[in-house]
C-alpha cells in the first residue's frame, strides 16, 4: 500500500490472494459442517424421525453412510464439495446442484437486475450530492440514501406492492412470469430474460420484465443506498485533490473537470464496494424472494429450513459459501487490473 | 472513575456546534422515544399486544379500518395494531441491548488479545473473523437461530444469540485494528519498560483508550440488529409470535394484505422500523462526529491577530 515503486506483478499478486482464499474456504467449510452436520446430529433422524420406524431410519443412515466417524465422513464432504457434489435433498430427493441451476438462476437474474437498478440509483444521486455539495439536492440525496438503509426491503416491498400493483395496477406481485409464459416458454437457461430473447417470444419477455421490475428495483433501491454515501464522499475528496486544480487551471471546462478527473477518479472504489455489496445482496435476495414469492435459491433454503432438511441447508449453505469466497477473490483481482496501488 | 469518564462523554456534546449537535438531539430524541415505548408499553398501549377482543369478550373486527377504537386498526388475527407497534419497540429494544452486550462481551476480548500478542493466535482469529464476515450476515444468523430454536426455544434468547454472531467479527476487526495502532504508542512501551504486566497494559492504558469508540460502533450496530431482528422474524425465525410483538413479524402477515389494500397492518409496523432505525443512526453518526476530535468541530473563538509584519511587496501578500 506503500504506493510509488511496486515491483510486485499482477500474477504474483493473483498467486498470493488465491492462497489467501484457500484457506477461507476451508474455514468456512468447515464451519458449515460443524454447524449444520455435527452440532444437531445425523440429518435423517432430524428429518424424518418420528415419520419412519426405527429400524427403516436406522436402514437410511447406514445406507447414507451417517453411521461412520465424523471424521470421514468430514473428509468425504470436503471431497464431495471439491467435485461440486452438493448432496441430495431428503424431503424431495432432488440433487442439490440442480436447486442451484433452477432456483439458483431466479436468483441470478434477480440480484443482477437489482446490482444494475442499484449502481444507477448509488451513482447518480451520490455524483449529484457531491457535486451540489450542502446544496438543498445534497441534502435531499443524503436522506433519502439514510431512510433507504433504515428500510428493510420487505416493508419497501410491502409498499411497492402497495402503491404499483395494488392501487396504479402497473405490475404484478409475485412469481416469475404469468402462467401462460411459464407454460409456453422453453427454459434451456432458466433465466427467463435470457430464455424469451432467445425464443424471440416479445410478449413472455415483456411479461417476465413485467415481473421483475418490483423486486429487482426494492432490493436495487436498498442496496444502492450504501453507493450513494460512498461515491458522494469520493468525489467530495477528488474535488479537493490537486489535479483538480490543476485542470481547472489550464481553463479545462468545468463540465471536462467534473466528467474526466472528477468523477472518474470518484468511481473506482466503487469496484471494491459491489464485491462486498454481493454479500448484502444474498442476504436481501432471501428476503426479497420472500416478499414477492419469487422461486430464488433463498425461497428454496426457507423451505428446506422449515422441512428441517439438513442436507438440503448444508448444500445451499456451502454453494454460498463458495460463491462468496469466488465473488471476493475475482473482485479483488480486477481491482488489482485496475489500480496498480492495490497489489501488495 | 465513572464521573470524569461520563464527562469526557458528554462534554463535547455540549460543546458541539451546528449540524453535528442537532443530528446528535434528533438522534437522541427519537431513541428516547422508543425507549420510553418499551418501558411503559402496558400504560401507552390501549390493548395487550396479543388482545383480540374486548373485556366483554367480543371479538374486534378482522383487519379492521383505522378507527376511534382502533387508531391504526386491527390485523388479521384481530390484535390492536397499535398495541402491537408499541410492544415491539419492547421486543426489539430487549433483544438488542442483550445482542450488543453478547458481541462485545466476545469480540472485545477477542480483538484485544488478538491484536495486543499479535503472532499466529492474531493471523488464525482474524482468518476465522474475516471469513465469519464475508459470509452473508443474514444467512448466518438465520442458520444459528434455525439450530439454536431446537435447544431454546425461539425466545428473546435465541435471537440476541443469533444477532451477536452477525457483529462480534465487526467488534473484533475495530477493537483489534485500534489495538494495533495504540500498541505501538510511546505511553504503553513506557508502561511496558517499567515492567508492567500485559493484564496491567492492556486494561489500564489499552482498553482505556480503545473503549473510546464503542458507542458509536455500538449505537450503529444497533441500529442495523433492528433490522437483522425485523428480517428474521419476517422469515419466521423471529421470536415465537405468541411470547411477543415483533415488527418483522407483523410484516410478514401484512404482505398478504398488501394484495388486498389493506395497507394499515404493514405500514406502521415498517414506520416503526425505519424511525427507530434512522434515530440511532443518526445518533452514532452525530456521537461519531462529535467525539472523533479529527471531525470534530468547536465553537469558532474570536482569535486576534497580531500585526502582521509583511516581508513580501503588498501586492503578494494575499496569495
Amino acid at each position: 500500500m506503500a504506493g510509488g515503486q511496486q515491483t510486485t506483478s499482477l500474477r504474483t499478486y493473483a498467486l498470493t490472494r488465491l492462497g489467501l482464499a484457500l484457506p477461507m474456504v476451508l474455514i468456512l467449510l468447515t464451519m458449515v459442517f460443524l454447524l449444520l452436520r455435527v452440532a444437531p446430529g445425523d440429518p435423517i433422524t432430524a428429518a424424518l424421525g418420528g415419520r419412519l420406524p426405527p429400524e427403516q431410519l436406522e436402514e437410511r443412515r447406514e445406507a447414507a453412510g451417517y453411521n461412520r466417524s465424523l471424521a470421514v465422513q468430514y473428509l468425504e464432504y470436503l471431497g464431495n464439495v471439491a467435485t461440486l457434489d452438493f448432496g441430495e435433498t431428503i424431503v424431495d430427493n432432488r440433487p442439490v446442484t440442480r436447486v442451484i441451476t433452477q432456483n439458483g438462476a431466479a436468483t441470478l437474474e434477480l440480484t443482477v437486475v437489482a446490482l444494475f437498478v442499484a449502481l444507477l440509483v448509488g451513482i447518480g444521486v451520490g455524483l449529484v450530492s457531491g457535486r451540489y455539495r450542502d446544496t438543498p439536492v445534497d441534502v435531499a440525496g443524503r436522506l433519502f440514501g439514510i431512510l433507504i438503509y433504515a428500510a428493510p426491503v420487505f416493508f419497501l416491498g410491502f409498499l411497492a406492492q402497495l402503491v404499483f400493483a395494488q392501487w396504479l395496477g402497473w405490475f404484478p406481485t409475485s412469481g416469475r412470469a404469468s402462467p401462460v409464459t411459464s407454460y409456453d416458454l422453453d427454459t434451456p437457461t432458466n433465466l427467463f430474460l435470457v430464455d424469451s430473447l432467445i425464443a424471440l417470444d416479445f410478449s413472455a419477455f415483456s411479461d417476465v420484465l413485467s415481473h421483475l421490475v418490483l423486486p429487482a428495483v426494492t432490493l436495487g433501491l436498498v442496496t444502492g443506498g450504501v453507493f450513494i454515501r460512498l461515491i458522494r464522499v469520493n468525489v467530495l475528496q477528488t474535488l479537493q485533490g490537486d489535479y483538480i486544480e490543476a485542470a481547472r487551471a489550464r481553463g479545462l471546462s468545468e463540465r471536462t473537470v467534473m466528467w474526466h478527473h472528477a468523477f472518474r477518479n470518484a468511481l473506482v472504489p466503487v469496484i471494491t464496494v459491489v464485491g462486498l455489496q454481493v454479500a448484502l445482496l444474498l442476504g436481501g435476495a432471501v428476503l426479497t424472494e420472500q416478499t414477492f414469492n419469487w422461486p430464488g435459491i433463498g425461497s428454496e433454503l426457507i423451505r428446506y429450513l422449515n422441512n428441517r432438511d439438513y442436507i438440503a441447508i448444508q448444500g445451499i449453505i456451502t454453494f454460498f459459501a463458495l460463491v462468496v469466497v469466488i465473488v471476493s477473490l475475482l473482485i479483488d483481482l480486477l481491482n488489482a487490473w485496475v489500480d496498480p496501488r492495490v497489489r501488495y | 472513575m465513572a464521573r470524569p469518564s461520563l464527562t469526557r462523554l458528554f462534554g463535547p456534546i455540549r460543546e458541539a456546534r451546528g449540524v453535528p449537535k442537532w443530528v446528535v438531539i434528533a438522534g437522541i430524541a427519537i431513541t428516547i422515544a422508543f425507549v420510553v415505548f418499551a418501558l411503559f408499553a402496558p400504560w401507552i398501549a390501549p390493548y395487550d399486544f396479543d388482545t383480540y377482543r374486548t373485556a366483554d369478550g367480543v371479538r374486534f373486527p378482522k383487519q379492521g379500518h383505522p378507527s376511534g377504537d382502533h387508531l391504526f386498526g386491527t390485523n388479521v388475527q384481530s390484535t390492536d395494531v397499535l398495541s402491537r407497534v408499541i410492544y415491539g419497540a419492547r421486543t426489539a429494544l430487549e433483544v438488542v441491548i442483550l445482542a450488543v452486550i453478547f458481541s462485545l462481551a466476545v469480540g472485545l476480548p477477542l480483538g484485544l488479545i488478538s491484536g495486543y500478542f499479535g503472532g499466529k493466535l492474531d493471523r488464525v482469529l482474524l482468518l476465522v473473523m474475516d471469513s465469519l464476515f464475508a459470509f452473508p450476515y443474514l444467512l448466518l444468523a438465520i442458520v444459528v437461530a434455525f439450530l439454536l430454536s431446537d435447544r431454546l426455544g425461539r425466545g428473546v434468547m435465541t435471537a440476541a444469540v443469533s444477532i451477536s454472531v452477525v457483529y462480534v467479527p465487526q467488534y473484533y476487526r475495530v477493537v483489534r485494528n485500534h489495538v494495533i495502532s495504540v500498541r505501538e504508542e510511546t505511553y504503553v512501551e513506557a508502561a511496558r519498560a517499567l515492567g508492567a504486566k500485559p493484564r496491567t497494559v492492556i486494561s489500564r492504558y489499552i482498553l482505556q483508550n480503545v473503549i473510546q469508540n464503542v458507542p458509536v460502533i455500538a449505537t450503529l450496530n444497533a441500529a442495523d440488529a433492528i433490522l437483522t431482528l425485523a428480517a428474521l422474524g419476517f422469515l419466521g425465525y423471529g421470536i415465537q409470535p405468541t411470547d411477543a410483538a415483533e415488527w418483522g413479524y407483523d410484516l410478514q402477515r401484512a404482505i398478504s394484505d398488501a394484495g388486498a389494500g389493506i395497507w394499515w397492518t404493514g405500514l406502521f409496523p415498517g414506520f416503526a422500523i425505519v424511525t427507530l432505525v434512522t434515530g440511532l443512526t443518526l445518533l452514532g453518526e452525530g456521537l461519531n462526529d462529535v467525539l472523533n476530535p479529527v471531525l470534530r468541530r468547536r465553537p469558532i473563538q474570536a482569535v486576534i491577530l497580531p500585526e502582521r509584519q509583511s516581508r513580501l511587496p503588498a501586492g503578494e501578500a494575499g496569495v
